[in-house]
């Protein structure tokens, strides 16, 4: 019972609070609304002063009418300014204010879909037909290879031609040069090493040595099947040569090794110089080497160097249809050859120089020592 | 209407009293005076003539109530203000698009208006609190608190309005609604 008169008061304190409030907010609001007395302002502004949280009320109420007026004026300048827009043609000044790009950027941005589209279509159309009719087959290069060669082989025949006419009336006036190599001594007393193919029918042979003299030599000994031959300067004007200064290499070379080569391929000596790039020649003959050294006609039967004045092999010819192709004749053969000359050809006992004499000299120093023991060798038929 | 329009355009002190001073026919010209200078940078910006309409009001507006609340200096022609007033606006709503490419094609001079855009950003987000708090008050309190408020209408009007017995029922109804309203206002973020 006790309690539920505190209730009552309670309730009756809340409803006082509310109704203090709602005075408050009436008082604020005639405050505000410049309602009241000049006495009751004075008042009110007493009030306001004292308390600040009824001051901060009426600045929060003054705020929210103020915000709530605003909106109502943002409405009604909106609505003015849709009445001013919809007596505007908008679409008539769109169109006339569009910037309007050129014609190729319009067409794209209509039909930029079916413009890739169609030109895919066309690429992989002109592809095809390229694969089809050949045309990417790399023909172009091959065309080109084909016509050095045929330039190549016409360069020939001229020569040939040239050199025929020229033998033609050489072999009335008798006795010329029909062919020529290079040859190069293996013993100081004239055995002369080239290939079978430089001597191959001769009539006669003849060497010069680098001074321009020439010696009548002989065919002493040939090996066909290794396109080997060993000649023997006959002629009585030849005096010994003195030590050979390089030796003959019993060992295959190494790929990759360097070489260089002395030869007659014209009148004057020729040196050339490259490595060995396999061990093996034409079709895989274990005879030759190949290198990549130029060669040309008359550089047949030159002696191939390695870089420490070793004799390794005998240079012997190239492939024409292939591009930097050259063989020559590995020296092992050549020593076999040597070692096959028959007893009865000889009038002593061949003896091979063992002391190599180039091998601490520099390339320029050996190419001039070199010069007395290459000959060209000229044949006559 | 062209040629109509281009010799009616205000001019700019011609606007700023105009405004000043409630003229509907001013507001009316300068209106369709700039309105085609914004429609050209919008819509060739990657914007449709709604966009164009939207972005042009909100300019105005700032305009306006810059105008009215006293501080519109003229320290630029009223072009360019508008200009570029409208081409900061667009700016931002193309990158909040994500349809900025980054550049924009330019028809006018403009100058920096960021500070403007921001207060009338902050003015927008308030009354559109106020909108939705309006909208969720519902009937009779919203026209309640509209005549009373924005209206100006005395409490004796609204009595009859709405058929309350007496101006004592009506003041207490207001005061109610209008103490939902704050209420629904303030609870906004």
């Amino acid at each position: 019972m006790f309690a539920k008169v505190e209730e009552v008061v309670f309730s009756a304190e809340i409803r006082e609070a509310k109704m203090n409030e709602y005075k408050l907010q009436e008082e604020i609001e005639r405050y505000l609304n410049g309602e009241m007395s000049p006495e009751e302002l004075k008042q009110f502004e007493l009030l306001r002063k004292e308390n600040t949280a009824i001051d901060t009320k009426v600045n929060e109420h003054q705020d929210f009418t103020k915000l709530l007026k605003q909106y109502s004026d943002r409405l009604a300048l909106e609505n003015r300014l849709n009445a001013i827009h919809d007596e505007i043609d908008v679409h008539t000044l769109a169109d006339e204010l569009m910037v309007h790009p050129s014609w190729v950027v319009q067409l794209w941005r209509n039909h930029h879909s079916k413009i890739s589209v169609a030109a895919s279509v066309a690429i992989f159309a002109i592809l095809s037909v390229m694969f089809l009719t050949g045309k990417m087959t790399n023909q172009d290069s091959q065309y080109i290879q084909l016509r050095r060669e045929v330039g190549n082989l016409k360069n020939k025949t001229d020569k040939i031609n040239q050199k025929l006419s020229q033998n033609g009336r050489a072999n009335r006036s008798a006795n010329a040069e029909r062919f020529s190599g290079t040859g190069f001594a293996i013993t100081s007393n004239g055995l002369i090493a080239t290939n079978y193919h430089v001597i191959n029918g001769a009539d006669s042979v003849y060497v010069q040595n680098a001074a321009g003299k020439s010696f009548k030599a002989k065919v002493l000994y040939t090996e066909p099947q290794n396109d080997i031959a060993i000649l023997k300067i006959v002629d009585t004007s030849f005096r010994n040569l003195g030590a050979i200064p390089y030796t003959i290499k019993k060992a295959e070379s190494d790929l990759a090794e360097s070489v260089y080569t002395y030869g007659y391929p014209q009148d004057a000596p020729h040196f050339d110089e490259g490595r060995v790039t396999s061990a093996v020649g034409l079709n895989g003959d274990s005879l030759d080497y190949q290198i990549s050294i130029a060669i040309n006609p008359g550089n047949s039967g030159s002696p191939l160097m390695d870089s420490r004045g070793n004799v390794v092999g005998i240079i012997q010819g190239k492939q024409t249809q292939l591009e930097g192709v050259h063989f020559a004749v590995k020296s092992s053969y050549l020593l076999s050859a040597i070692h096959n000359i028959p007893a009865d050809s000889l009038t002593r006992k061949i003896n091979l120089n063992t002391k190599n004499t180039l091998a601490g000299l520099t390339r320029v120093q050996q190419v001039k020592k070199l010069n007395n023991y290459v000959f060209i060798v000229k044949v006559y038929q | 209407m062209n040629k109509e329009l281009k010799d009616s355009i205000p001019t700019d002190s011609e606007v700023i009293l105009g405004i000043l001073n409630n003229s509907e026919s001013v507001l009316k010209r300068m209106y369709v005076a700039y309105f085609p200078m914004i429609l050209q940078l919008i819509i060739n910006n990657n914007g449709t003539a709604d966009d164009a309409k939207d972005i042009y009001q909100e300019a105005v507006i700032i305009l306006y109530n810059k105008i009215k609340a006293g501080d519109f200096e003229l320290s630029s022609k009223l072009k360019t203000f508008i200009y570029s007033i409208c081409r900061r606006l667009w700016l931002k709503r193309l990158s909040h698009m994500s349809r900025f490419g980054g550049d924009i094609r330019d028809f006018q001079e403009h100058m920096h208006v960021e500070d403007e855009v921001e207060k009338q950003n902050d003015m927008d987000i308030q009354f559109s609190k106020m909108e939705s708090a309006l909208q969720l008050l519902g009937e009779p309190c919203k026209t309640i608190m509209e005549d009373f408020y924005i209206h100006n209408l005395s409490m004796q009007d609204i009595c009859e309005r709405f058929g309350y017995t007496n101006a004592d029922n009506a003041k207490t109804q207001k005061y109610k609604c209008l103490q939902r309203l704050k209420k629904l206002f303030f609870q906004q973020k």
